[in-house]
């Protein structure tokens, strides 16, 4: 009980080498997992991925990755977890250029 | 603006279905193009641009991201960006006809105006309370007669004082450091001081303390810090076959107003590509046989058209960085499991590995 939840795990039946793995990653939802699986499958080193939840009251999302080459999966994950946060800062960025920038309607709105 | 659009980007929308709706922008998907992902390539293609701005409400344009991206961002404004909302409520006296537990409810759905930045997460429910992670407020009010009212009079507001316990009632209790933490800030409290939590009649009274923490939309909706995130994709309409002129007016009625204009010299329709975002796509045009074929309705796949409307501390155009910053957050601690798992994993040859948290 007193034992912290481990935020990421491996389920069995993955292979030695971890070319094909399920992740499960506790605490999270569809919000990081379709992200994660849509920037896993925008590497061309992946074959396949893609990601459940298994049942929702269980808090926790599969993700299942299968890589080309022997590759390790785990080193796709970070990669992909690092272009995600790349994606996020230029997003921001825009966002607040545009909101310092550009010209747009400006409104009174009642509460 | 431009106005045409590659194919691949458009969603198909039928009289009766859609098509086309999954992105196809994936390595392999088509044989020797590079979708691969390219930091460069999308910080080109990326545009975002606000379009309106009001003290409770942001539209902004969210262009070149994928569907997953768009609705993580949306995801996590409804449910985890913090604010901070009444969780616990100690009664001491409610003798109006609002049983506690209803009463307690309706309290904590109150929003605060208290910027969750000045706040902690308390890590346990059951932890102590502190000037850090709880916000204190006192209300105490008891209903009287009121004796200068007006012969006659059938109005509450004339007859009786206090007939109503108001979101204005909450009195902050300042503890610890927070006097000078709030200092300068708005005074902790509603933002709307004119919620009715509860009706009184003379002599009943109500005396409580309230407690306010910080928490996420995902525990209760009442920490959720907007009243509506949503987005939508922007709708393109194509017009294949010159309208009769008899029916312009008709085919401009098919659409929201001001999407479709008619040239008042030559009848001729356009549509105006300035207002195609006001269009609700209610595919009417597609009923009527003598348009259903002059014309092709899209939406753009990568084109989002968000609207935010905040209901809580925060100003409406910070709510999507706030947004963002949660998302990196997710995606650090999830990468520093990552790494930890992959130093396990290092450290005691593959295989069969015990898994402790890092």
């Amino acid at each position: 009980m007193a034992e912290p939840i481990p935020k990421i795990k491996i389920l069995q039946g993955a292979a030695a080498d971890l070319s094909a793995a399920t992740y499960q990653i506790h605490d999270e939802s569809h919000t990081i997992g379709n992200a994660l699986r849509w920037m896993l499958m925008k590497n061309p080193k992946v074959e396949f991925c893609g990601y459940s939840v298994p049942h929702p009251s269980e808090n926790v999302i599969n993700v299942r990755v299968q890589m080309y080459d022997n590759l390790s999966s785990l080193d796709a994950l970070t990669k992909a977890l690092d272009n995600l946060d790349n994606l996020c800062e230029t997003v921001e960025d825009a966002y607040l250029e545009s909101l310092r920038t550009d010209e747009f309607e400006r409104w009174e709105e009642k509460s | 603006m431009s106005t045409d659009y590659h194919p691949r980007r458009l969603v198909n929308v039928g009289a009766e279905r859609v098509s086309d709706v999954a992105s196809t922008d994936f390595p392999g998907h088509y044989p020797g193009e590079d979708h691969s992902w390219d930091l460069q390539k999308f910080k080109q293609n990326l545009h975002v641009k606000i379009q309106r701005l009001s003290n409770r409400s942001i539209d902004f344009d969210l262009v070149g991201v994928d569907a997953s991206i768009a609705n993580a961002f949306r995801r996590i404004l409804i449910a985890e960006v913090p604010t901070i909302a009444i969780e616990r409520v100690y009664v001491w006296d409610n003798t109006s006809v609002i049983v506690d537990e209803v009463l307690s409810h309706r309290l904590g759905l109150v929003p605060l105006n208290v910027d969750p930045a000045f706040m902690q997460f308390k890590t346990h429910p059951d932890d102590v309370a502190t000037d850090r992670n709880t916000i204190v407020f006192n209300v105490e009010i008891t209903c009287t007669r009121n004796p200068a009212a007006p012969k006659g009079s059938s109005d509450p507001s004339e007859l009786y004082v206090n007939h109503e316990l108001l979101s204005s009632h909450f009195q902050w209790k300042p503890a610890g450091d927070q006097q000078s933490v709030f200092e300068g800030f708005p005074t902790p409290g509603p933002t709307n001081p004119n919620i009715v939590l509860a009706k009184l009649r003379p002599g009943q009274a109500i005396a409580m303390e309230l407690h306010a923490v910080k928490g996420v939309g995902k525990d209760h909706a009442k920490y959720s810090p907007v009243a509506t995130a949503s987005y939508r994709l922007l709708p393109h309409i194509k017009i294949k076959k010159p309208i009769p002129p008899a029916l312009a007016e008709d085919f401009q009625k098919c659409f929201s107003p001001g999407v479709i204009t008619i040239n008042p010299a030559t009848k001729q329709v356009s549509v105006d590509e300035e207002n195609v975002r006001k269009d609700s796509v209610s595919r009417e045009v597609l009923r009527r046989p003598e348009f259903a074929d002059s014309v092709e309705l899209t939406r753009v796949r990568d084109f989002f058209l968000f609207n935010i409307e905040t209901e809580s501390a925060y100003t409406p155009e910070r709510l999507f960085p706030e947004a963002v910053k949660v998302m990196r957050e997710k995606i650090s601690v999830i990468r520093g499991a990552v790494e930890a798992l992959k130093a396990q994993l290092e450290g005691t040859g593959a295989g069969d590995v015990e898994m402790t948290d890092a």
